[in-house]
């Protein structure tokens, strides 16, 4: 692959590419972190999520800053542009999927004081499992410029979607057997369930924009009016 | 039209039938297998699109790439060179600007030409700068309503009209540019070709020629070389793109800029030679 002429061009698109990857490396850990204090009831794991999320934030903050500085300087065009654009829309996307991880981690809490039966846990783990697998996999194709793979997370969203509505129809069936269990503990496991789902969305949000950075094509809503 | 590039078949998607056929018919110019020499260095290969009546059509490429041969191929510049000819067609309307019977001078009022640098004539005054091509082609006519109305379409009317016996050469060099712009448009061309025409003026008087060539273009089909990037996205409905005296791409310019078909039109846009 050819370089730019200048250097210094070269340089910032490589630290915004660089700082975007970082911080989908913390989102990940994030949900992971989140899923794990679920699994192990643990509180303080939870908070820690729950903290950490500024991070995140400022990660957007400075990206964003980043993105408009290149613009700014370099008024980028073609391949350079759709780089710049899709990294400002990934940055929204990865810092939604960090506020998920916190609204899951703050629903642990309230699990932790009914904890569930361990076969609804099981199936969320493999929906977060099934969740983080997608979003690895997309940052995996933007990385390397895979149309392909992007498709594929695009095409394996439908699995997600199942697993969260089987797991909701489990939480309902439980709820009603279990009459006397109060209701915020199972609300606050199918709120889980439908956060991880909707991580599952940004990472196809994601799995678009590579597709447009790569080809030009606008996927989103089905091609969308220009169709492609 | 079958060995023509068609600039409306360039878009992001292939047009349907009907859309390339109305493109012929609304052709202006058009340019088939053109090939320019300078002696035995051929500059010019093989060069073919379609120019529309009306709009901005933005040449590009390194220095060297020809495109300020091929500019000067369609009002027949180049030709003034000693050693220097053309192959293939040119049509304007048509017409091939190459035939016997065609008079060099008269298609030159069909088809102006703006320079790099502004080049008003010194010892003319301004209104006589405006009316040259008009007393060159013993055009008559209120002389008088077409130097108002000419600064008017180029906006120099209000800054000048109080000096119009002066000379040229004490206007700005964004005056002096508008100023060859009038004296183009005042024979009433049909289609404008602009080599770099705003590289040597500084940025205010940059966006006054810029916008002065988008209301002109609702009037002309206009051609213009630039070496500044940024000024083809903003001025041109399409974009050449011409490397080592060949037609790489010819496209929407929103296309050309956004996703290039050619690796080399997305290096050389993206600024990675060149």
């Amino acid at each position: 692959m050819n370089l730019h002429t200048s250097r210094e061009f070269e340089r910032e698109l490589r630290t915004l590419r660089e700082r975007l990857l970082a911080m989908a490396g913390r989102a990940e850990q994030q949900i992971r972190r989140a899923i794990e204090a679920l699994r192990r009831q643990d509180d303080a794991l939870a908070e820690t999520v729950i903290v950490d999320d500024k991070v995140i934030d400022q990660d957007e903050v400075e990206i964003d800053e980043l993105a408009f500085l290149i613009m700014a300087r370099r008024q980028p065009v073609a391949s350079d542009l759709r780089f710049v654009m899709v990294s400002l829309k990934i940055v929204t996307d990865l810092e939604r999927i960090g506020d998920l991880a916190v609204n899951i981690a703050k629903r642990v809490r309230e699990v932790s004081r009914h904890p569930p039966e361990p076969a609804i846990t099981q199936e969320i783990e493999r929906l977060g499992t099934a969740v983080m697998d997608e979003l690895r996999r997309v940052l995996d194709a933007f990385v390397s410029g895979d149309v392909a793979a992007a498709e594929r997370v695009i095409a394996d969203d439908a699995g997600i979607d199942a697993l969260n509505t089987r797991i909701i129809q489990s939480i309902l069936a439980s709820a009603t057997r279990d009459g006397s269990r109060e209701t915020g503990g199972w609300l606050a496991l199918s709120s889980i369930s439908r956060y991880l789902e909707r991580i599952g969305d940004h990472a196809t949000n994601i799995a678009e924009m590579v597709i447009y950075y790569v080809r030009g094509r606008d996927v989103r809503h089905h091609g969308g009016p220009r169709g492609g | 039209m079958t060995d023509t590039t068609d600039v409306t078949a360039m878009t992001t998607r292939a047009p349907p039938p009907e859309a390339k056929a109305r493109a012929k018919a609304e052709a202006k110019l058009e340019v088939i297998g053109l090939g320019a020499w300078f002696g035995r260095q051929q500059v010019l290969r093989g060069i073919s699109l379609v120019v529309r009546p009306r709009g901005v059509l933005a040449v590009i490429g390194p220095s060297g790439c020809g495109k300020s041969t091929f500019i000067r191929c369609i009002n027949r510049l180049h030709e003034l060179t000693p050693g220097a000819r053309v192959e293939g067609r040119l049509l304007l309307d048509g017409q091939d600007l190459y035939a016997s019977g065609v008079d060099p001078v008269e298609l030159r009022r069909r088809v102006g030409m703006v320079f790099q640098r502004p080049n008003v004539f010194p010892t003319m005054s301004i209104r006589d700068n405006v009316l040259a091509g008009l007393k060159l082609n013993g055009i008559r006519g209120d002389h008088d309503a077409i130097v108002e109305d000419t600064l008017r379409r180029t906006a120099l009317w209000d800054e000048v009209k109080d000096r119009l016996d002066d000379s040229p050469m004490r206007l700005s060099g964004g005056q002096q540019q508008r100023l060859c712009i009038a004296r183009a448009i005042a024979v009433e061309p049909e289609v404008l070709l602009m080599d770099e025409p705003a590289s040597a003026l500084d940025p205010i008087a940059t966006a006054r020629i810029e916008e002065l060539i988008d209301e002109l273009k609702e009037r002309y089909a206009i051609i213009i070389v630039t070496h500044n990037m940024q000024q083809a996205v903003r001025v041109s409905d399409d974009t050449a793109f011409f490397y080592l005296g060949e037609l790489i791409e010819v496209g929407e310019t929103r296309q050309i800029f956004t996703t290039p078909r050619e690796s080399r039109t997305e290096d050389y846009v993206t600024g990675k030679f060149g």
